[in-house]
């Protein structure tokens, strides 16, 4: 539209368009100077030839070079038993906030709103004196425990909560419904785009943690893709290239293939969990 | 109590539970221990006073730190909103091409920041990395950027830039698009120029997102020292030491957990402070909507 002052015309524009596609190659360049060395062999790893021939030999290499299949399966048991607990935990809490009086209510939202500030990556030396009293240190549970109250989730699925008519609420109950048989009927479906939200912003945050996972863990049967990406990168492999670049877009991949899916639910996810 | 007070308590209870037991408790626990000493296999920490604080105030590093965090966010923080914004801008116009603009800047959000810290190393890397095949064409003399404690600082501000500006801008993504058009439309009308349009519309209107982005920026600055493990452990000389950093190596290099919880209260004074002007700030808008 002509009227709208939200692009120039004529000569303004193409110089705008411009600048954006520059800064949008910039943005991406490092990714794909990456792809390029993982998939050429290593004597073209800093040498753009067109001719190179394209290998997935970086990729075995780094595959047969350390444990990568069990690190994977733990990253997936990691972010799946954070998510479950998540998902039942603070979903229980959102409903006490949202459609319950009790004494100490808002103090105890409060409470929970204290971990948006300081999360338990900060936490790091308490939480492993924790671990290391608890007996469960080099554990998958001791990675996730710290994380599975998450005042984020409790403070979006209020929100959402909130926002369902009591209306609904009433007329399950008049049918017979109790507490939490409304809870499960009512308000988790209605709730679904918090939880899609709130879900892909969680596999994000956990697939991708590594100060704590590598602190707390110790061994290959608990070391999450992270920890292991790093152990093995810092390792003898030390300078080649190639292979770690392979590594790298190996850990990675789970998360960009599904980026690259699903991107319209990622954006509207992390867009949706911004606005609270 | 009433039943309804009880259901609502047993809900809240599990999740109470966990938060308790990783964040409330850990909280007044590091405090208590800052003012311990270590403790030495299964003997109670002694009581010290401020000595953990005495020796924090002597600590060379730990200042070092402390001004270096200052920098970064002072590198990372104006840089990524502004970024942000003009690619929020660009995304939501009718240019050509937004979708793959869009993806462009938002993939590194979703990257492991471990993962993509071993790329921008090996961007870095001295006489391979790309970098300095650009700077050599360009007949720059070679540099080893992350080994110098002069421009050290500088390549990781630049790697949390590029890791956080597309996350912002979803952001301001979702903010552009809840401006009414007809905003524009009467602006357009109006004869309003487009800069005037931004700084007298959109500008003011994305307020409450600049500052909650501003807040998480700070919170990140102070949390996330992944890329510090990978690139530069911290060097050369603590040039990239950060605070986070320095409490993981106080801790669980050094093991001197009695100090490294002096540390700590430290950066939960920082947080909380934030904490305090983002409730003066935003209080309303975003906690009780």
């Amino acid at each position: 539209m002509t009227l709208s002052p939200t692009l120039p015309q004529g000569g303004g524009r193409i110089l705008e368009t411009l600048s954006a596609w520059v800064l949008g190659f910039l943005w991406i360049l490092p990714l794909l100077y990456a792809f390029w060395t993982a998939f050429h062999p290593p004597e073209f790893s800093t040498r753009l030839a067109l001719d190179a021939p394209l290998t997935l030999e970086n990729f075995r290499r780094a595959w047969d070079a350390a444990p990568f299949a069990r690190y994977f399966l733990n990253s997936f048991m990691l972010v799946t038993m954070v998510l479950a607990a998540q998902l039942v935990l603070c979903t229980l809490a959102a409903y006490a906030f949202a459609r319950y009086e009790f004494p100490g209510k808002d103090l105890a939202f409060l409470l929970v709103l204290v971990q948006l500030m300081i999360m338990p990556d900060v936490l790091i030396v308490e939480n492993y004196r924790t671990m290391a009293r608890l007996g469960i240190l080099d554990s998958i549970p001791a990675i996730g425990l710290p994380y599975m109250a998450s005042a984020f989730g409790i403070f979006l699925l209020r929100q959402t909560f909130k926002t369902i008519p009591r209306e609904l609420d009433e007329a399950a109950r008049v049918e017979g419904a109790n507490s939490l048989q409304v809870l499960w009927k009512v308000y988790v479906p209605l709730g679904r785009p918090a939880y899609l939200a709130f879900g892909l912003v969680s596999v994000s945050y956990h697939w991708n943690n590594f100060l704590w996972p590598l602190i707390v863990t110790n061994s290959v049967t608990s070391r999450p893709v992270t920890v292991g990406l790093q152990v093995f990168s810092s390792g003898d492999q030390g300078i080649d290239w190639s292979v770690i670049t392979a590594a790298t877009l190996m850990t990675s991949a789970p998360l960009l293939l599904g980026f690259l899916l699903f991107q319209r639910q990622f954006v509207q996810s992390f867009m949706r969990a911004g606005i609270r | 109590m009433s039943r309804q007070a009880i259901h609502g308590w047993l809900l809240l209870l599990p999740a109470a539970a966990l938060l308790a037991l990783f964040t409330h408790w850990p909280v007044l626990g590091t405090i208590w221990d800052s003012f311990h000493a270590t403790s030495k296999a299964g003997r109670a920490a002694p009581f010290v006073g401020l000595e953990n604080y005495r020796v924090m105030v002597a600590d060379e590093v730990f200042w070092k730190s402390l001004t270096n965090n200052l920098w970064y966010c002072l590198g990372t923080i104006p840089i990524s909103i502004a970024l942000a914004i003009v690619m929020a801008l660009w995304v939501n116009s009718a240019m050509r091409g937004r979708t793959l603009l869009r993806m462009a800047f938002f993939t590194p959000t979703v990257l492991p920041m471990i993962a993509v810290a071993n790329i921008w190393l090996f961007f870095f890397t001295p006489q391979y990395g790309l970098l300095e095949q650009v700077t050599g064409a360009m007949g720059i003399a070679s540099r080893n950027w992350l080994g110098s404690p002069d421009t050290a600082l500088a390549c990781v501000t630049i790697v949390a830039i590029w890791k956080e500006a597309g996350f912002f801008m979803i952001f301001y993504l979702a903010a552009l698009q809840s401006i009414p058009p007809s905003l524009a439309e009467a602006a357009a009308l109006e004869g309003a120029s487009r800069a005037y349009y931004f700084r007298r519309v959109v500008f003011p209107l994305l307020m409450p997102t600049t500052l909650f982005v501003l807040v998480n920026a700070v919170i990140n600055s102070f949390r996330l020292v992944d890329h510090i493990i990978v690139m530069t452990k911290g060097g050369p000389n603590n040039a990239t030491s950060l605070l986070l950093f320095h409490v993981y190596t106080v801790g669980f290099s050094f093991w001197d957990t009695g100090y490294a919880a002096a540390l700590t209260v430290v950066l939960l004074a920082i947080l909380a402070t934030i904490a305090v002007v983002q409730f003066g700030f935003l209080e309303k808008r975003v906690h009780y909507q």
